[in-house]
């Protein structure tokens, strides 16, 4: 028994001392190789032809035309509709995350709403706008919502179908991270419920409900699938424009609109990002 | 905190009495509060969905009940467009690629990586979650360039997993991540390398084997991401399944057979992921 345990430690540094000239990180070459052509090359293409010419020639003035009042539109319109979607989603996703938290931790509704979320959070794209096109648009079994093509409440009611359950999923573990034990301690003191929200539970879950928001704003930005489905003939947001300037390259002269666009939403998502970062470190203090 | 403790330790029903009165009051608002809530957001998210299902079960008459339209998913064709089984299939075949290549990139990289190479550690984790961050309508604009160079080799639309691979890798990442925290990876290795095991079998027969629960995950997720995909088949002018519904609907708005084929790649998907949540619960009863 000694002597087998002898020879396999012994053995080992001997075989790997066989092989010293393929490093350990060699085993991820693939892994990188592959990211690197499929991910980072093409974000890197973006930004490179978003400051150059048609023609080949550098042209960092181009990001200049981010502020052409055509492109500006776009992203308005972006804006909006990620404003509308995300703080709805949020705040409605939040009511429904309480009562999700405020039931049994182990119980079949909170079993059954988090799946659902786990499913409906990635339920956009086009089959999510025709499950609307026939609840309220012009063949709405439910009703006909004569706001159903206007921008951006019909497509922003939409939105909210997949934004809510992400909230629920991204808001849940917050909520539950408010310990019973400062409910009891603010009630022993005498507080009411307002104000148990008002200085104790709403400045903890502050920072985590902004930077759901923030996500979930990053998530109604690069949406596309859905809002193509709903309406193909009008562009409102930077998405389908970037779509109309692939497939045809009207528009600004000597840019390249849609690398443009691209660069343009990639700095948005990356502030926003950012932000939901930083609001998530800040959130991890007290929450955990 | 003194005071507090004190008070916890006096007397239960002399302190006891009015709180719990007022615990049962709030408890009473607070269940008013979750019924209601409960049943306004499951009538939002469940009244499309029926309303979908109507649609598809909608006779040549309205008001009437057939079954045509999900005859209709086997045998729809149309001018101008591929017919929709053969979407359907693409659709499938991709699942699977993209499910396939996306194990054999991700699940030896991160168990090497937790037994050999743990500073790359952040590294990879950064690269993995970054597709949640870049709009997918962004990459299809610098994919472009590459995806030229690929249709020089094929035209195939299941060229279309290798973007498919990025678009899974924050989602089988995380669920890989999890299942490879919960075992301990490194003494199982040790354990199987003083045994004589080369790295490959390390990794294939005694460490996978142990994570198949966390595998399944990522399969499950990466599959039904598939399946909903349609920003960078429409941009890149693939036809998969969504391209194919979008195709349809704008040649023949309101056709029965994009309701029933919705539907049923949506239950699909609701099947997978429920598969998914099920192996869970199992699991995690055993443990």
């Amino acid at each position: 028994m000694a002597v087998a345990t002898t020879t396999k430690t012994g053995a080992r540094p001997s075989w790997s001392g066989r092989r010293p000239s393929v490093p350990a990180w060699a085993g991820t070459v693939p892994f990188f190789a592959y990211v690197g052509v499929f991910l980072l090359l093409p974000t890197g293409i973006v930004v490179v032809d978003s400051l150059k010419n048609p023609n080949g020639s550098w042209a960092v003035s181009n990001v200049t035309e981010l502020g052409n009042p055509l492109v500006r539109g776009y992203f308005i319109g972006s804006l909006k509709l990620c404003l509308l979607s995300s703080v709805s989603g949020a705040v409605l996703g939040a009511i429904l995350a309480y009562a999700v938290a405020s039931g049994n931790p182990d119980g079949v509704v909170r079993r059954l709403y988090i799946s659902a979320s786990g499913v409906l959070a990635q339920f956009g794209g086009v089959t999510l706008a025709f499950a609307f096109l026939v609840t309220i648009g012009p063949v709405g079994l439910l009703f006909h919502a004569s706001w159903y093509y206007e921008f951006p409440w019909g497509i922003g009611l939409i939105y909210t179908y997949f934004q809510i359950p992400l909230m629920v999923l991204v808001f849940l573990p917050a909520i539950d991270g408010l310990k019973v034990q400062w409910r009891e301690a603010s009630e022993n003191l005498g507080s009411s419920a307002w104000q148990y929200w008002r200085y104790v539970g709403g400045p903890l879950l502050a920072p985590a409900f902004l930077g759901a928001t923030l996500l979930l704003f990053a998530n109604a930005l690069s949406a596309f699938a859905t809002i193509q489905a709903w309406e193909n003939q009008i562009a409102y947001i930077v998405p389908q424009q970037i779509s109309t300037a692939l497939s045809s390259e009207v528009g600004l002269s000597n840019v390249n609109v849609a690398d443009l666009l691209a660069l343009g939403m990639v700095i948005l998502v990356a502030i926003v990002m950012t932000g939901y970062a930083l609001l998530q470190r800040r959130a991890a203090r007290w929450l955990r | 905190m003194a005071a507090l403790a004190s008070v916890g330790e006096t007397p239960v029903p002399v302190t006891a009495g009015r709180p719990s009165g007022m615990q049962a009051r709030r408890r009473r608002r607070l269940n008013a509060f979750r019924y209601v809530v409960f049943t306004v957001f499951g009538l939002f998210f469940i009244v499309p969905l029926l309303a979908m299902a109507r649609f598809s079960l909608e006779g040549a008459k309205l008001g009437t009940w057939s079954l045509s339209a999900w005859r209709q998913i086997a045998s729809y064709q149309n001018t101008g467009i591929p017919p929709l089984l053969s979407a359907i299939e693409i659709t499938l075949e991709l699942a699977v690629i993209t499910c396939v290549v996306t194990l054999v990139l991700l699940v030896p990289t991160m168990i090497w990586i937790r037994l050999r190479v743990q500073w790359l550690a952040r590294t990879v984790e950064f690269l993995c979650l970054l597709p949640l961050t870049i709009p997918a309508i962004v990459l299809v604009v610098g994919l472009g360039p590459i995806y030229n160079r690929i249709q020089h080799y094929s035209l195939s639309a299941l060229m279309l997993f290798w973007v498919y691979v990025i678009l899974a890798l924050p989602y089988a990442y995380r669920a890989l991540a999890a299942g490879l925290s919960a075992i301990d990876v490194t003494t199982l290795a040790e354990a199987a390398r003083s045994l004589g095991a080369s790295w490959f079998s390390v990794i294939v027969r005694v460490i996978a084997p142990n994570m198949w629960q966390a595998i399944l995950n990522a399969v499950l997720l990466t599959a039904a991401l598939v399946l909903g995909e349609f920003t960078i088949a429409y941009l890149l002018l693939y036809t998969n399944l969504q391209e194919e519904l979008y195709a349809i609907s704008r040649n023949t708005p309101n056709a029965g057979v994009v309701f029933s084929t919705s539907l049923a790649a949506l239950l699909f998907a609701f099947a997978l992921l429920l598969i998914l949540s099920y192996a869970g619960r199992r699991r995690r009863g055993r443990g």
